[in-house]
């Protein structure tokens, strides 16, 4: 469904991405993990055309994508919720999600805005306060929200685990799986290797830019390489 | 007291002018953390294509009433918009992403060449604004009211609530609200970035051009630098109200106009152009985000 072949991508004189290629396969959870300042950010930006790749290409259910601006880019069904839960906070909840769903004209919004309700009933709480004003967890579930309401049938998700306590991690990863049983394919880039390799069916793993290791998350989570530097060594 | 009420009410004519303007810099500024210098410029440009338009339709020749009105402030209004989309797409949009001091110089490169344009194409010396009303005076409990300053309250009114409706019920508002917060962010909610800034621009610049035409029906002299005084005034007055706030923009305008009237009526009308920078000198000592600003931190 997605496919990445040499990807490069460069800030200024910082040459970050270094040839990366990568597949999603429709209908599959696919991992990106690695440590701090690997490119998971720049990758999952690149591919939402909020970069410029300054080498390779990216295909999108067989179109060439590469360069496109960001709204085409959605347009086609590939949306990417940002790290760090970025979420308008000068606009209250249901603005927000209602900002998800800004290029549908269809008549099913209203539906789906139920069905995020059903997923985040916290949100449905909080529908008129203004998105500044939640916590660190409201914040994400609403980020996640407003991108399920662009009816994503690719989601890329930039650590959404990121900053949460215990209990809401487990809960934002049942929520990742509820996402996918519902047809969505999803690249997830994750700190918390952990639980991303559970959630997964395949994995790859990102060092100082370059693709250092893959192959179905089951595996990766077995090798020792893995076990050391991403899994605390348990 | 029935002085005080007359200088209020010239104070809240001025000021309401002073408002049309600072909301152009105020919504450039709220999406793109640039100050446009040429738009005091375009305001200028604004008020001579209302001279235009009021030729050709004879309204110097006695063809004036509401219709007559309506048709120059639409011509200005629509001119000037034009010129704001074709000074962003060709002046601003090549230095986007660049340091923002290339925004900056480019943005008084445009400002002179505006200016100079004027001189060349309008001529340098004054010309005058046609009667588009009938003169008349009216007085409410003793303070006069000119027709003038009847249309100047009511136009600009009917402008900012037309504003206020297409920011906050419009999807084009929302869209302008998401990406004055994070352009990322509202790209990737599908937002057309571009489109949002080119109509951002369109709309400040035909606010700037109404105001043009209202200032120009109130003082009717024109020439090419009119918009240098009044440009730099609106900035004032946006950054009084806290540059980037649209409500702000109208209360910096109120409070300058007034300011200056007051000033000028009860201690000397040699300091009407000076309590502006006196405000504006205050204001960044006491409160710099503004009055209705908040302290936000800079975005990158
Ligand atoms: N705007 C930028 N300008 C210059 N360098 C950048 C920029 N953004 C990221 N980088 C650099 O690119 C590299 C990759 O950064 P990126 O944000 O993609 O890492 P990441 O894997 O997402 O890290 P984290 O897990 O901390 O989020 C880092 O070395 C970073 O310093
Ligand atoms: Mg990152």
């Amino acid at each position: 469904m997605l496919e990445v072949t040499n990807l490069d991508v460069r800030y200024g004189a910082i040459h970050a991405i270094r040839g990366v290629s990568l597949s999603v396969p429709e209908g599959m959870v696919v991992t990106l993990i690695g440590a701090n300042g690997a490119g998971k950010t720049t990758i999952l930006r690149t591919l939402s055309g909020l970069l410029r790749a300054t080498g390779g290409g990216v295909r999108f259910l067989g179109d060439e994508i590469t360069g496109l601006p960001s709204h085409q880019i959605v347009k086609r069904g590939l949306v990417h919720i940002p790290e760090g839960r970025i979420v308008f906070a000068n606009m209250s909840v249901l603005e927000n999600l209602e900002l998800g769903a800004y290029l549908r004209r269809d008549r099913e919004v209203k539906s789906d805005l139920e069905r995020v309700f059903v997923l985040f009933p916290r949100l449905k709480e909080r529908i008129h306060q203004s998105a500044g004003t939640l916590s660190g967890g409201e914040q994400q579930m609403l980020a996640i929200g407003r991108g399920l309401m662009s009816r994503p049938r690719f989601l890329l998700m930039d650590e959404p685990s990121l900053g949460l306590a215990p209990l809401l991690v487990q809960g934002i990863f049942e929520i990742v799986r509820e996402i996918h049983r519902q047809g969505t394919t999803i690249l997830l880039v994750e700190q918390n290797a952990h639980m991303a390799l559970q959630v997964a069916d395949f994995a790859y793993v990102l060092e100082s830019g370059h693709i250092v290791m893959s192959g179905p998350a089951a595996e990766i989570a077995q090798d020792p390489r893995v076990r050391d530097a991403y899994l605390g060594g348990a | 007291m029935q002085e005080f009420l007359q200088q209020l009410v010239n104070g809240i004519a001025i000021g309401s002018i002073y408002a049309l303007i600072a909301l152009g810099y105020t919504m450039v500024y709220g999406i793109l953390r640039f100050v446009n210098f040429a738009h005091g410029d375009v305001f200028m440009v604004g008020a001579f294509f209302g001279l235009f338009a009021a030729g050709w339709i004879g309204a110097s020749a006695g063809a004036n009433g509401p219709a007559a009105v309506v048709v120059v402030f639409l011509a200005a209004m629509f001119g000037a918009a034009v010129l704001g989309v074709i000074l962003e797409r060709f002046a601003y949009k090549p230095v986007r992403g660049q340091p923002r001091l290339n925004a900056l110089i480019t943005a008084i490169g445009v400002s002179l060449f505006l200016e100079n344009a004027g001189i060349l194409i309008f001529g340098a010396d004054p010309k005058t604004f046609p009667e588009l009303l009938p003169p008349a005076n009216y007085s409410v409990g003793g303070v006069k009211i000119s027709s003038t300053q009847v249309m100047t309250l009511a136009g600009s009114c009917l402008l900012m609530l037309g504003l206020n409706f297409v920011v906050y019920r419009t999807r084009i508002g929302k869209a302008m609200r998401a990406v004055s917060f994070s352009r990322d962010a509202a790209s990737l909610m599908g937002i057309p970035t571009d489109r949002v800034i080119t109509a951002t621009f369109a709309l400040g610049s035909a606010l700037a051009a109404a105001a043009g035409v209202l200032f120009s029906m109130s003082y009717p002299r024109l020439d090419p630098l009119m918009g240098v005084m009044q440009g730099l005034k609106a900035f004032v007055a946006a950054v009084l109200g806290g540059i980037g706030n649209i409500p702000g923009a109208v209360v910096g305008g109120l409070v300058l106009g007034l300011a200056e009237t007051l000033v000028s009526g009860y201690l000397s009308s040699t300091y009407r152009d000076a309590i502006a920078f006196v405000l504006l000198i205050v204001i960044l000592i006491v409160k710099p985000s503004g009055l209705l600003g908040r302290a936000v931190s800079e975005k990158v």
